[in-house]
């Protein structure tokens, strides 16, 4: 590759019928993001108007904290960039433990990720933030936890491209399914952007 | 430099990149008289040069040269979702100033 856009993208000569497979693919993937997206758009639309809806329960300034806010986000961040080596160990063909120690290195941060949200969840519970309190926290326990449930998902799409990594190697599907999931990784941290800008501290300003 | 020590910085530059944006981001809330009024503004205009960022180093969309139909998709997809959102809460907040 001259110009070297795609990271990982070594799935045959450049123009050759394997690339433009591999593109198409990856358009297709792109189609899914975007719409997902969408989704989640539609969920900040949401919150946004039901941001006055606290119904006198606990709003954003009793129930946000800093804290634990930028460490989920640091956690996120670093997997995003773990992932992308993960992307480089594949792209230059430097064997299983490469790869797979950077998969898992992701996993991981994914799943400390995973943990840290459950527990401020369990927090917000404890003082009485119910997601049928107000509509305020209806509407904030629609988006954040939907973005959750999507890193579950990278989680366990990690485990399962591991195991085939393990098992079959990586031929071209493998690596197209493996690109597929970096997208959708990385796609997940521009979520949390929005995440942790509109509602966690655009909530802590108000 | 080789393709993949060149690869390797572009995703070293962007996690750098999105640490100092991230850090200013909560630096602008954690001391409110930085910013003063315009905090949000602030982190509204960080957390959208981050993304910026994350699309070009970490997801390798480029306004040139990307040679796919991903960044008219990506385009396209950002408009949708502006008019639906700003629809949505202009329309939500008339609804609820009239009702009340």
């Amino acid at each position: 590759m001259s110009r070297s856009v795609h990271v990982g993208l070594t799935l045959g000569e450049e123009g050759g019928p394997h690339h433009q497979q591999a593109e198409s693919d990856l358009f297709g993937f792109w189609v899914f993001l975007m719409s997902d997206a969408l989704v989640f758009a539609l969920m900040f639309a949401t919150y946004g108007a039901m941001l006055v809806g606290t119904a006198g329960g606990p709003g954003p300034r009793d129930l946000f904290e800093l804290k634990p806010t930028l460490i989920e986000t640091a956690l996120l961040l670093a997997s995003s960039f773990t992932w992308g080596m993960a992307s480089i160990s594949l792209k230059y063909g430097d064997g299983k433990p490469g790869l797979l120690a950077w998969m898992g290195t992701t996993l991981l941060l994914g799943m400390c990720f995973l943990f840290m949200e459950a527990n401020d969840f369990a927090t917000m519970f404890a003082k009485g933030a119910f997601p049928a309190r107000s509509g305020f926290l209806s509407a904030f326990f629609g988006l954040v936890p939907l973005h959750g449930l999507h890193v579950l998902a990278g989680c366990i799409w990690i485990l399962v491209m591991a195991v085939q990594v393990i098992l079959i190697g990586t031929d071209d599907r493998t690596k197209t399914n493996l690109l597929r999931l970096g997208l959708f990784w990385h796609f997940l941290d521009v979520i949390w952007i929005a995440v942790f800008s509109v509602v966690f501290l655009g909530g802590l300003t108000r | 430099m080789n393709d993949r020590g060149r690869e390797t910085m572009g995703y070293v530059g962007g996690l750098l990149a999105a640490t100092v944006l991230t850090a200013g981001a909560f630096a602008a809330v954690r001391w409110p008289t930085l910013f003063g009024p315009g905090t949000f503004a602030a982190v509204c205009a960080l957390g959208l040069f981050q993304a910026i960022v994350q699309f070009r180093f970490f997801l390798h969309v480029r306004l040139k040269g990307s040679g796919r139909d991903d960044l008219l998709l990506l385009l396209f997809s950002s408009i949708i979702i502006v008019l639906m959102v700003a629809g949505t809460l202009v329309l939500m907040a008339n609804l609820r100033g009239r009702m009340m």
